[in-house]
């Protein structure tokens, strides 16, 4: 293998890792605050279709992230109300949420654009350009390291960079700061957090809309960063996978940074086969590779390597008296 | 002293929620700007109203009625097994090896040995996350959705690999041969001398089905087996207390519950395909779920509720024909059945609660 493919596939691992870790991120701060939220592909789903029907309409991609961020977040107050206000079960709300997307989006998308449960096609300022940063062509010349920062870390939608920002971002609100104490205190203890005075209903209500402007982005991303257009059930289980990868992390941003990274490259060698054939001399099956985030979170689960432990107080609805 | 009387649990407030449901799918047909009274008179139309339509009203609500006390089973126990769609495409592979590689004299043998094999798949699928769920505490719910997913790149690999025949490009097996040709519901009932529609897939597995409700009512209710599971789901430590181990209980409710799902297979893969495809189960095993949720893990409401979703899938099929609304209408419903009847039972349940509460003191 070549250093050119080496770059290629790198480069391909960093976009498709992107959703990825916007949902997984997204998934960290609602369950940080004990909400279980298996409702992230469905936000991604509906953010992906109207942020794409919004900037087919308007022309504008920032107007569409917008859109798609209030179409997660219409589904993050649904699951509000179902998990924290009327205390329901928070999985059950959350299978709702992603068949109420799944058929949602095709439905409205099928009435305004009558073609086929798909949006136009974006061009132009309706889709999100890569950046190139400074530099990336005046460095080019320099042996490795330039064409690494031209390919790699250079030229991608400025969506990317947002995802890679949110890292330490998340980590810093989470680990650094009296909301992010509060937050993870209510995932695990909230009768305690109460007791101190803090609202519990507040946080976890911020935590779930985090979450959705996370989701919304992450969607956004989906229909008009990585392709160009919504197309009907785009997300693919990229939310199953964020939850995966989640766990796969034990709930920690800078290893859900790794997780969803690992994880973009198996969807990004998925499609090259030659060359995982080249690398390791053995044909391996694109079923097994498309499987594999799932198996390898099984194991995770299974606690057999290392061992994941969600926060205590997650998925039970908190009632304050008894 | 219960807050409200039985019959107000059971049936009011599904009722309600049912309604609630059906409200906002009308609004969302009028979003789209459609006539929901003259979609839903199309529906009914489309599957109750000919033979036509019960034929594949009926052939739905039978996969439905599997799913669902499949889903039903594990609520008992207080699991929650989103895995049942993995746990049916297994079940299918398991009816398509018994039916291509054993040669079967009749049906009637065939129909034993692909349900032995369908439940056996569909179990030993459900028992990998229940084993990890009881021993190593890993979340069933996360689980059975990983295992969903497997389920589907295992599917796809089997029938790519090792079940396509020679030259065809499509990944699907071989059809099925003769004699596992299981009889439709048309074949008996013209039979008898009942006029009913042919070319409709409902076949002689909506009997089983019908028997399998009754066997886990007489499970759930009316078995000592069934009393520990229902002690578990009630309450864990009260159970350990009463020296019901944790682990039985969860391994076999959970692979009772993989065995009904898996069961499914013999409807929709040996009935109609008469093939083993990709993507055999068309979300069935979801849609279990909103049927146990309405059901209310009851084998009978199970039986309604899946009656309800065969009529809105058959429905859905003809608006989609007829009219220019996409089938997603009914995963739409479907949703908003799950979101009212599960997640936001509270929403309802509290007012109805506080008017019985009134009520009863205004007469005391």
């Amino acid at each position: 293998m070549d250093f050119v493919t080496l770059l290629q596939i790198l480069d391909s691992t960093l976009r498709l890792a992107t959703p990825l870790l916007l949902a997984c991120l997204a998934g960290l701060f609602s369950e940080r605050a004990g909400i279980f939220d298996i409702g992230l592909e469905g936000k991604m789903l509906a953010a992906a279709f109207l942020s794409a029907a919004v900037a087919a309409v308007s022309g504008n991609v920032w107007v569409g992230l917008l859109a798609g961020i209030a179409a997660s977040m219409a589904l993050s107050i649904i699951h509000g109300l179902a998990s924290i206000t009327f205390r329901g079960n928070q999985l059950i709300s959350g299978v709702a949420i992603n068949f109420l997307a799944a058929g949602i989006t095709v439905l409205v998308s099928q009435s305004w654009f009558k073609q086929g449960g798909r949006t136009p096609s974006l061009e132009g300022p309706a889709r999100f350009e890569s950046w190139t940063l400074p530099l990336a062509n005046t460095l080019e010349p320099i042996p490795i390291l330039g064409p690494i920062y031209k390919e790699l870390i250079s030229g991608h939608t400025p969506l990317v960079y947002v995802a890679l920002l949110a890292v330490p971002f998340t980590w810093y609100v989470l680990f650094r700061t009296r909301f992010g104490l509060r937050l993870r205190a209510v995932g695990e203890n909230p009768a305690a957090v109460d007791t101190a005075g803090v609202s519990v209903v507040g946080l976890r209500y911020a935590a779930v809309a985090i979450c959705g402007v996370l989701c919304g982005i992450a969607g956004a991303y989906l229909a008009t960063g990585l392709q160009a257009g919504f197309v009907k059930d785009m997300s693919a289980g990229r939310g199953f996978i964020a939850l995966a990868a989640l766990i796969f992390a034990k709930w920690r941003p800078w290893y859900a940074l790794w997780a969803c990274l690992l994880f973009g490259l198996f969807s990004a060698i998925e499609t090259r086969p030659d060359v995982i054939e080249a690398l390791i001399g053995v044909k391996v099956q694109v079923q097994l590779l498309g499987a594999l985030p799932y198996i390898m979170t099984v194991v995770i689960l299974a606690g057999f390597v290392g061992k994941a432990i969600p926060p205590r107080a997650g998925g039970e609805p908190y009632v304050k008296e008894r | 002293m219960d807050k409200m009387p039985k019959w107000a649990d059971l049936f009011l407030i599904p009722i309600i929620n049912l309604i609630l449901a059906f409200i906002i799918s009308g609004l969302v047909i009028l979003a789209i700007g459609e006539d929901p009274i003259a979609a839903l008179k199309l529906m009914v139309e489309g599957s109750v109203m000919s033979t036509y339509g019960w034929g594949f009203t009926l052939y739905y609500a039978t996969n439905f009625i599997f799913t669902g006390l499949a889903v039903a089973v594990a609520f008992h126990a207080a699991m929650f097994n989103i895995g049942g769609e993995g746990q049916a495409m297994l079940g299918g592979l398991g009816v398509a090896l018994v039916c291509l590689f054993v040669p079967w004299p009749h049906w009637s043998l065939a129909i034993i040995g692909a349900m032995f094999s369908a439940a056996m798949f569909g179990a030993l699928w459900a028992a990998v996350p229940a084993y990890l769920q009881a021993k190593r505490g890993s979340h069933i719910v996360i689980t059975t959705i990983m295992f969903n997913f497997i389920a589907a790149s295992l599917l796809n690999y089997v029938l790519v690999n090792n079940l396509r025949p020679k030259g065809a490009m499509d990944p699907a097996t071989a059809k099925f041969p003769e004699p596992t040709h299981l009889p439709s519901l048309s074949d008996i009932l013209n039979g008898i001398g009942i006029p009913f529609a042919e070319r409709t897939p409902a076949n002689v597995t909506l009997f089983i089905a019908l028997a399998a409700c009754v066997l886990v009512y007489l499970l759930i209710w009316r078995t000592r087996l069934g009393y520990q599971i229902r002690a578990f789901g009630k309450s864990e430590p009260a159970a350990i207390y009463a020296g019901i181990s944790p682990t039985r209980i969860i391994m076999i409710s959970m692979m009772i519950s993989g065995a009904l799902a898996g069961m499914m297979a013999i409807n929709n893969v040996m009935g109609e395909a008469e093939r083993l495809v990709l993507n055999s189960t068309e979300g069935a095993g979801f849609i279990g779920i909103a049927v146990a949720l309405m059901g209310r893990s009851h084998p009978f409401g199970v039986l309604l509720a899946a009656l309800l979703f065969g009529f809105l899938y058959q429905g859905g099929a003809e608006l989609a024909l007829w009219t220019t609304i996409p089938r997603e209408l009914i995963v739409v419903i479907q949703a908003l059945v799950i979101l009212f009847t599960g997640a936001l039972d509270g929403m309802v349940r509290a007012p109805v609660e506080r008017m019985f509460l009134a009520m009863r003191r205004k007469e005391g």
